[in-house]
């Protein structure tokens, strides 16, 4: 990677699908009995900026309330955006009411993460999938029903179980449905919620690999939500992390996973399940100290300062802004101060837990 | 994870399922059906409900056997020599007959119109200005559902028979004012489940997912929340019933429902007031029809809701404990 020397005038300009700037989406904390005031506000996403390319699949891992979900459902302008612009093939989505985002919806869908939750239990299987064409008015009647029939079949259920109800089915059955659903008005984009943590293992793989063979065939772009970085590496082209309602780095998929520069990115790729035993002992772990700070006063500067192993007075300061770090793609960017080196070990200390763990048991009676 | 596994695991699902042709889900409904038909107290109650009904249909018939009018006195027949009432089982009068000298079975019959009719409309009327006002309440939240929810607490404290009273001396008293009364203070009671329910629904992530096709709020509430809905609403409407039939009853008692000559069993119970027990086919026919009426709704309603919620244990709780080993 070093070698490359970006020239970032020489790349073509990418084929953006999907833009967002500065998206900000605050939950006001409200209090009173009567008279409700607000008292505070969760800053699940504080000024996100992507972009998704045609054709591409964009990753984007987190931990668990980093946001990524909330950033989801803004971009599917599920609820209204606090501020920030989202720009989908060209047309500027971020304000539009309901009804006027109504045409637009035709061309990005979601997945959810639920295969549960997420359909209607009291509706038919074949009522659920044929829903979005009848929301838009797209085919009634015989033909309604030969398209959702061919969906089953494209995404692999059994065009017969039409009119079963979602109870009928397992798991990845009902994630299939999901999936059909989403495609059903052909659309360019599919925002995927972490569409594989709630299955088993096992179907874990057979959906994505329905996902793959779906992108190939109707040349869909992703925008794919997970929190299972070994899915995330297997899917995507490009990945974003995200901290604390923020992109932290984003970066083409082997450039993330062979030279992560942020601290936080290094401590995520380091706390992934490794297979095979040897090395996941030989390898270094990097064990953050504290907790995720609360997104309803989130730290100042940097947000990561406050757990970070390289963190300096600069960072509690001034905010780093996502730029392209020393030796890197143009496509690598990184909200660092002071990002990783190459060769730089985080992990030289083992983390305090680990230490303690094992002096208890060298004292230990035998 | 080459496309190759691909394509055998994506194409895998079909041929795993069991022979096709003619396999299709059994509707929630099916099932409620299939278990209210081991439920005993269930088939008595529909039982009860059908003999009702049928009789209430067969009115005119049982009029045109009899001979005898509902409304209009039978001079000389339906009354002994000294103008007194006929006991059941005399003179052609199965029930007997009233101090008018008007057949009481012919009157139960044509009361049971009444009876059913006004429990029927009223719920009817009470279910669907319920549900849509409880959805609206729901699923907007906000001022709307402040507003809706007082405005369902007002009607549920309010003092309904007081209130009856000065509608009727204003409006006058007729079938249509007593259904809608009995409407208007019932809607509520399916007003404030159905709210609840919809506030708790339109968390749920199949309503994100059909915001996120597009749907409007109206397709949302009607088409996917509403559905989720039904178990309550019919069970609350299968116990609104019975209490309507009991609201027209008293309020005819009253005097301020169905007015006489028109037969209902509220005001066939008004006419025996005083009567004692010299006459106790006066008050004790049409109050057994009303018992079991009532009663007959009331016990299907709680069967519908046990066969709605197999997780309850009323019926089956008998059963179980059998099986357990002493």
């Amino acid at each position: 990677m070093l070698d490359v020397v970006p020239t970032p005038t020489s790349a073509p300009a990418p084929d953006v699908l999907l833009r967002a700037e500065e998206i900000v989406k605050h939950f006001p904390i409200k209090e009173g009995i009567f008279f409700k005031h607000e008292v505070g506000s969760v800053k699940a996403v504080d000024g996100v900026t992507l972009e998704v390319r045609r054709g591409e699949t964009l990753g984007l891992v987190g931990e668990t309330g980093c946001g990524k979900s909330t950033l989801a459902r803004c971009v599917m302008r599920l609820f209204p955006l606090t501020s920030g612009r989202l720009t989908f093939d060209g047309a500027d989505l971020s304000t539009l009411s309901r009804s006027k985002m109504r045409p637009y919806r035709r061309g990005m869908q979601m997945i959810f993460q639920d295969p549960y939750g997420s359909l209607n239990s009291r509706r038919r299987v074949g009522s659920i999938i044929g829903d979005p064409l009848a929301i838009h008015h797209m085919a009634d009647g015989a033909e309604r029903k030969r398209k959702v029939q061919g969906l089953m079949e494209v995404v692999g259920l059994n065009p017969e179980h039409y009119n079963r109800f979602p109870a009928e089915f397992s798991g990845g059955q009902r994630q299939r449905i999901g999936v059909a659903r989403a495609l059903a008005l052909n659309p360019k984009l599919i925002v995927c919620d972490e569409p594989v943590s709630a299955l088993d293992v096992s179907i874990q793989a057979q959906i994505l690999n329905l996902l793959e063979d779906l992108q190939s065939e109707f040349g869909l772009t992703y925008l794919f939500i997970a929190h299972n970085l070994a899915v995330v590496q297997h899917v995507s082209d490009r990945v974003a992390v995200m901290y604390l309602g923020k992109v932290v780095e984003v970066a083409d998929v082997k450039d993330l996973y062979a030279t992560p520069r942020h601290p936080y990115t290094n401590a995520l790729l380091s706390a992934s399940v490794v297979a095979d035993p040897d090395k996941a002992r030989s390898r270094d772990r990097i064990i953050l100290s504290g907790d995720v700070p609360s997104p309803i006063n989130p730290p100042s500067g940097c947000r990561f300062h406050t757990r970070c192993p390289k963190a300096q007075a600069l960072c509690s300061t001034e905010e780093p802004k996502l730029k392209s770090a020393t030796g890197d793609a143009a496509s690598h960017l990184t909200a660092c101060h002071f990002p990783v080196a190459d060769g730089e070990k985080l992990a030289s200390d083992k983390a305090t837990i680990l230490q303690a763990v094992e002096g208890f048991l060298a004292e230990a009676p035998t | 994870m080459s496309l190759s596994t691909v394509q055998v695991a994506s194409n895998q699902a079909p041929p795993q399922e069991p022979a096709v042709g003619g396999i299709e889900g059994r509707s929630p409904l099916r099932l409620v059906l299939a278990r209210l038909r081991t439920d005993r107290v269930a088939l008595a109650s529909v039982a009860v409900i059908v003999f009702v009904v049928a009789l209430a249909f067969v009115a005119p018939l049982i009029e045109s056997i009899t001979g005898h009018s509902a409304t209009i006195t039978n001079v000389d027949t339906g009354t002994d020599a000294n103008g007194q009432p006929l006991p059941p089982g005399t003179g052609g009068f199965i029930l007997g007959t009233d101090n008018l000298g008007r057949d009481i079975l012919v009157r139960i019959a044509y009361g049971a119109r009444i009876s059913l009719l006004v429990g029927v409309l009223a719920t009817a009327i009470a279910t669907i200005v319920g549900v849509v006002v409880g959805l609206f309440a729901g699923y907007f939240g906000g001022w709307l559902d402040s507003i809706l929810a007082r405005i369902m607490d007002v009607v549920l404290s309010f003092p309904y028979v007081l209130f009856a009273i000065v509608l009727v001396s204003v409006f006058g008293s007729s079938l249509p004012l007593t259904i809608l009364v009995i409407a208007f203070f019932s809607f509520a009671a399916i007003g404030r489940i159905v709210r609840g329910q919809a506030l708790s629904q339109r968390e749920k992530e199949y309503v994100e997912a059909a915001q996120s096709l597009g749907a409007g709020n109206l397709r949302i509430m009607f088409v996917d929340i509403l559905p989720n809905l039904v178990a309550p609403v019919i069970v609350l409407a299968t116990l609104l019933i019975p209490s309507a039939i009991i609201f027209e009853a008293t309020l005819s008692f009253l005097g301020l429902g169905v007015q006489p000559p028109t037969a209902s069993w509220g005001n066939m119970l008004s006419d025996a007031e005083g009567v004692g027990f010299q006459a106790w086919w006066f008050y004790i026919f049409p109050m057994l029809f009303l018992l079991a009426t009532t009663l007959a709704f009331n016990l299907l309603g709680d069967a519908v809701r046990d066969a709605l919620d197999p997780r309850t244990e009323r019926i089956f709780a008998g059963r179980r404990k059998k099986k357990k080993p002493a």
